[in-house]
């Protein structure tokens, strides 16, 4: 008898102590996207492993979330249950949506220190477009940290170049020399089928068809397709319809596949060989330079009355309703991964994604790989003719509507100008809530 | 003297066996029935009463409004989404279920009689059903990538999914792959309980191959294809996985069917009274076709 109440209390003491262990790690899960092929998912995994190692008292365990997309409706569901996780490494343009639900810390209440204050202050302007928000006094408050942040870039294929009798290193510039250029490089066979495509810009919805259309809409002196403070949208702005039916003459000349081409398989369709020029984020870059098996080269995009390019990718965000212990480790997460110079610098050449702080093309790594490998530069030097990401409130509503609209425009569904009036209305209707 | 005593025990008992019986039917039926009201029947309710709010984005703050019958004269006056969801569902019903059944059919009477190497024509039609969706979406995104996709390689300009005219046709012939293994499989266990003394009878009367089969295989089979019907009809309102993985429902809307609209209602764009006021309009379609079906159908089969 005396023996089974010894083992009994020695069972209750153990099975008390393990809870009680387990509250000296801090146990944070969080959700991450992943949009590019060349495995960042791994990065991200070591990353969070050399944290811990560093970091014994806090525990990031990454999940992957799918899309950006997939990853906002499941933070999103999170939160509506009520299991609202400390981080997550989300969409840049979710800002107003989560905004709107107010679960969102803003950083400057958290920097309190000299210190935290030059981190924060620290990053590409340009990224900061899409990561804080305008206050009454004409200041900003900082709601999202710029992480895997991009631009579009324009992706080609110079061997191909070389073949039709191109110079393989003067791409084109303007939306004529593109235009010309594409038709160029379409091949057919004998029996008149395409073998290559001159040209490819992703326009399906499950891919980023609404950030495809910026490239045509900044291109023109930086026509946006939204408001700065997201309560407005300009789908049926006469450049918005001009850019669209410039993207759909593409197609219509035979220069680009009929139809919605993938997001999804845009790289490998010019990996294969199958087009010679593409529209893609620059976080693809390591993938493209790794699998290329002939020599490519980058540009920035060809310009209609001026370059620009939108920014992309992803942000840290906090949430409120965790406990205070968990948003301090998160952010204290957050330094670790995007102050460190060297760490962004090797993050963005693991990658390809722009490096978000000026410090970290600096250093010693960063000079030696862009001096062997200068498309490296061409989205950080795009930085200054980049724009704000379409970001609107109600994003994932909104954004259906646009991406439907480019859907029934490259399908021939229905002309630009239906297409957009439309959705323009649509969309109105929703926003008129947040004006 | 004996025979009255019965006469007279004989109701009580009867009722007391009655309800033994009874008893015991609610018992075994008990641990299904919890299942189910936790499962269908409460969530069923519940979507009924969250459709007549409006709940989504602007409403967050807030919390749920309610507007009536408002989401059900939207969904019908004025969301093209939700029409074209609805047609597009339609085409899938219509199509799909007489040729999976002509497939599984002839599938199952070929399985049936090929003398050798049985087992392997069965596994090798069975074995698409097997499969998860989500593998079984990837596969055909490769058959139908353009170019260097499978179906690539015959004709490079074959543009399926991405065209507006052709993808919903293109989901089809997947979604009939997938399941006329599995329709096989019932009519295989249809044909095997057909007498065949009836077979006997036919040949000796001279009934050549196509009387029999109208004559008797059929008739025989209808217990079968009733059941089979309610499946393939259920599998057509059932498309999510494959939209989600190969078109989203694109290009503007050509391939979006209600299921996959009530996630993108529900998920995507976090407007869940929307999203309840679809589910209702999907299980009141479900539940009109099933009863039409059961009750229209059941008096002309023979059951053996």
């Amino acid at each position: 008898m005396k023996k089974m109440l010894a083992i009994l209390l020695t069972l209750l003491f153990v099975l008390g102590m393990v809870p009680a262990m387990a509250e000296d790690v801090i146990e944070l899960d969080m959700y991450f996207p992943v949009s590019v092929g060349g495995g960042p998912d791994a990065l991200i995994t070591a990353l969070c492993e050399e944290f811990h190692a560093e970091n014994p008292g806090i525990k990031v365990n990454p999940v992957y979330a799918g899309s950006y997309a997939d990853t906002r409706t499941k933070v999103i569901a999170a939160i509506q249950a009520g299991n609202t996780p400390a981080i997550a490494l989300m969409f840049s343009i979710d800002l107003y949506q989560l905004f709107s639900m107010g679960v969102l810390y803003n950083y400057n209440d958290l920097c309190t220190t000299e210190e935290d204050l030059a981190w924060l202050n620290g990053f590409y302007p340009g990224f900061m477009e899409n990561s804080r928000l305008p206050q009454p006094d004409g200041s900003f408050l900082t709601y999202g940290i710029p992480w895997q942040r991009s631009t579009i870039i324009m992706y080609y294929n110079k061997d191909a170049f070389a073949e039709v009798g191109l110079d393989p290193n003067a791409p084109p510039t303007t939306w004529q020399e593109l235009e010309d250029y594409a038709v160029k490089l379409t091949k057919k066979d004998a029996a008149g089928n395409v073998e290559r495509y001159g040209i490819q810009i992703p326009s399906d919805k499950a891919g980023y068809a609404y950030w495809m259309l910026q490239t045509f809409t900044l291109t023109q002196d930086g026509q946006n397709l939204m408001s700065s403070d997201g309560t407005e949208v300009f789908f049926n702005h006469e450049k918005t319809i001009k850019g669209i039916e410039f993207w759909k003459h593409l197609t219509d000349i035979g220069a680009q596949a009929p139809g919605t081409p993938k997001w999804s398989t845009t790289v490998s369709d010019f990996l294969e060989g199958k087009v010679a020029m593409m529209y893609h984020t620059t976080g693809n870059l390591t993938n493209v330079r790794k699998n290329a098996t002939f020599e490519f080269g980058t540009s920035r995009l060809a310009a209609g009355t001026s370059y620009g390019s939108p920014t992309g990718g992803g942000n840290f965000y906090l949430f409120k309703g965790v406990p205070e212990e968990q948003t301090q480790a998160a952010f204290q997460f957050i330094k670790w991964m995007t102050g460190n110079p060297e760490r962004v610098a090797q993050w963005s050449i693991d990658t390809g994604y722009v490096a978000t702080r000026p410090e970290a093309y600096e250093t010693q790594r960063m000079i030696e790989y862009t001096e062997s490998f200068p498309s490296a530069l061409t989205a950080r030097d795009q930085l200054e003719y980049a724009y704000a990401e379409f970001s609107v409130y109600d994003q994932g509503n909104v954004q259906d509507i646009l991406d439907t609209a480019i859907e029934e425009v490259m399908t021939g569904q229905k002309g630009a100008a239906d297409a957009l009036n439309a959705a323009q209305a649509q969309a109105d209707a929703i926003l008129m809530d947040y004006r | 003297m004996s025979q009255r005593q019965i006469s007279v025990q004989g109701p009580q008992r009867e009722i007391a066996k009655k309800w033994r019986v009874t008893r015991l039917a609610w018992g075994l039926l008990l641990p299904s029935l919890i299942f189910l009201a936790i499962f269908t029947f409460y969530p069923i309710g519940y979507s009924v009463y969250m459709s007549f709010f409006k709940n989504n984005m602007a409403t967050y703050a807030t919390g749920p409004q309610y507007i009536g019958l408002a989401n059900y004269i939207t969904l019908f006056t004025q969301d093209k989404v939700f029409a074209a969801s609805f047609r597009n569902n339609l085409i899938v019903a219509v199509v799909t279920v007489p040729t999976s059944i002509a497939l599984g059919v002839a599938m199952a009477i070929f399985a049936n009689q090929v003398k050798v190497g049985k087992g392997a024509v069965r596994v090798s039609y069975f074995y698409p059903s097997l499969l998860p969706m989500v593998a079984v979406a990837n596969i055909w995104l490769f058959i139908y990538t353009p170019m260097y996709g499978l179906l690539g390689y015959i004709n490079p300009a074959w543009h399926f999914l991405t065209n507006p005219s052709t993808v919903l046709g293109a989901l089809i012939v997947m979604l009939i792959w997938k399941q006329a293994g599995y329709v096989m499989i019932f009519y295989i266990s249809g044909l095997q309980n057909i007498n065949s003394e009836l077979y006997e009878a036919a040949r000796i009367d001279g009934a050549n191959a196509r009387q029999t089969f109208w004559k008797i295989t059929w008739p025989m089979l209808k217990p079968t294809t009733l059941y089979v019907m309610i499946i393939t009809l259920t599998n057509a309102y059932k498309m999510v996985d494959h939209l989600y993985i190969m078109t989203k429902g694109g290009p503007g809307n050509s391939s979006n069917m209600l299921l996959f609209y009530v996630y993108q209602k529900a998920f995507d764009q976090s407007n869940t009274g929307m999203a309840s006021a679809i589910t209702v309009v999907l299980v009141v379609i479900l539940l009109v076709i099933t009863c039409v079906q059961f009750f229209t159908q059941d008096k002309r089969i023979f059951y053996a």
